[in-house]
């Protein structure tokens, strides 16, 4: 009965199968290297809406209905739906679902959003709650930026480490039975704050927080990071990538031979100018649901363990000069045939 | 604590994996940059000056040019890439101002004219034109101080 391993993994023994995914993008997006395996690309950054908030809603909207029309299901079919952003009190969520009638569970967890809606939706489903349910999440470049940073048409420089929001958004459809891969183990993440403050830098500050929930899922798992054909983290950049790597290394675990970061991944950072890479709720979202999955139901990757990174700051905490703490939630994604 | 590690440590090694600006190359870019916006200035003023307006209207005329033309490079999404080039040295000149109140109203018109547009149009400007009014006020008691003793 016992389904706790240690102290933050949980393991499944009813299979929670991903029946469906789809992912929405942007145009910078869809222009990057991952551009094709998005299923789809707006070729207008505003969606047809008058503002960039009811943008990241018609960008969420369209990612569940994508989703929901790919598992071949009805609204009625779904029990919950887990869905948070980042945008304050989660307003890209509520409007875009509004009318669909799905219980709804908001949940915050800025970045890491997408594997805290897997894992709440895993296990919901393994504890018979539920027989299908939907995560999903997004994030929009231009409706971050007002949010937490400058008007867009300021003329400000970025530093080398500063990160580019995704506009992107991703849902994935849980069920009991089915087809696709199954989400085996999570492990939930514990709040890691190792004093930055530099929102310039937020892979720096998410780093310790990836590095330390990708140990304790080795460990209470007893698995090597050999295991997984992949370690996927979701935002972390170029320099988070090297941090990480750096910090796991000094616990004996070496993990530069198959590791990818989802904010590496999505932009060419040379052509693209965006720096240390991509970030946001939608940017882990969207390149897990556009592209590892087709790489998992194409059988190229079997094992992948997917850690969403996220810094749990706001405009006004940074304003008040405090730190940015750190969270990761890990979800490991197999195909086990059965 | 996750890592046997205190902060400071971390820091050390996040300055190690950080890399940082390109100083002079982005020193210079701003200069040249910044540059090219005071010679512009300086040609209208010459300008102004050979159509036979008085000095004191001629430099008024082109702060006026100035202001106007980093505005509609603004609206036209033009100065942002620009500055994205230029770094510092399209923020220093009046143009970085006028870009500034432009592109805060711009953002925050879709919150409407009053709540929106008026309330933040400042919302980057706003610090400069306090801290400017207050040492202007502090500077005008100072000479008014020195006139008296050294009157």
């Amino acid at each position: 009965m016992q389904k706790k391993l240690g102290r933050q993994t949980v393991k499944f023994e009813s299979p929670t199968k991903i029946i469906g995914a789809f992912s929405s993008v942007g145009t910078k997006e869809a222009q990057g290297p991952l551009g094709e395996y998005f299923d789809k690309r707006f070729s207008d950054d505003k969606m047809n809406q008058s503002s960039f908030e009811k943008a990241e809603s018609e960008l969420l909207k369209t990612t569940v209905l994508g989703a929901i029309s790919k598992a071949q299901l009805r609204f009625d079919d779904i029990d919950y739906i887990f869905s948070g952003d980042l945008l304050n009190q989660c307003i890209s969520t509520t409007f875009a679902i509004k009318d669909f009638g799905i219980p709804f569970f908001g949940i915050f967890g800025a970045c890491s959003t997408m594997c805290e809606g897997l894992s709440l939706g895993s296990m919901a489903i393994d504890g018979g709650f539920a027989k299908n349910v939907i995560a999903v999440t997004s994030s929009h470049f231009c409706s971050a930026e007002r949010q937490f940073r400058f008007p867009l048409e300021y003329g400000g420089a970025r530093t080398p480490t500063a990160q580019w929001t995704v506009t992107g958004s991703g849902a994935v459809i849980l069920s009991g039975k089915g087809d696709g891969p199954s989400v085996t183990h999570i492990t939930t993440g514990k709040i890691v704050d190792m004093g930055i403050k530099d929102a310039n830098n937020m892979g720096a500050a998410m780093a310790p927080a990836a590095a330390d929930v990708i140990k304790t899922h080795l460990l209470e798992t007893d698995r090597s990071p050999s295991y997984y054909d992949l370690i996927v983290t979701g935002d972390l950049g170029k320099v988070g990538m090297d941090i990480n790597k750096e910090l796991l290394k000094k616990h004996s675990i070496d993990i530069a031979n198959n590791y990818s970061d989802c904010g590496d991944m999505i932009f060419d950072a040379d052509k693209q100018n965006t720096k240390s890479g991509g970030s946001g709720c939608g940017c882990c979202g969207s390149v897990f649901c556009g592209y590892f999955m087709k790489q998992l139901k194409e059988k190229k990757l079997n094992r992948i363990l997917l850690v969403a990174t996220g810094a749990l700051m706001s405009t006004t905490s940074s304003g008040q000069g405090l730190t940015i703490p750190g969270i990761a939630h890990a979800v490991a994604i197999e195909n086990t045939g059965g | 604590m996750a890592f046997k590690m205190t902060n400071k440590d971390y820091d050390k090694l996040v300055k190690k994996a950080s890399p940082n600006s390109k100083l002079l190359l982005d020193t210079s870019l701003a200069f040249v940059t910044g540059g090219s916006i005071c010679v512009i200035g300086q040609l209208l003023l010459n300008l102004y000056l050979k159509l036979n307006i008085d000095k004191e209207t001629a430099s008024n005329l082109t702060s006026v040019s100035m202001i106007f033309i980093g505005a509609f490079l603004t609206a036209l999404n033009v100065y942002g890439d620009i500055a994205r080039f230029g770094g510092a040295g399209t923020l220093v000149p009046i143009t970085g101002f006028a870009n500034s109140v432009v592109s805060s109203a711009m953002e925050f018109k879709s919150e409407g004219f009053i709540m929106g547009l008026g309330t933040k149009i400042f919302i980057i400007a706003g610090p400069v034109v306090v801290y400017a009014v207050i040492s202007g006020v502090v500077c005008g008691i100072l000479k008014y101080i020195m006139l008296i003793f050294g009157g």
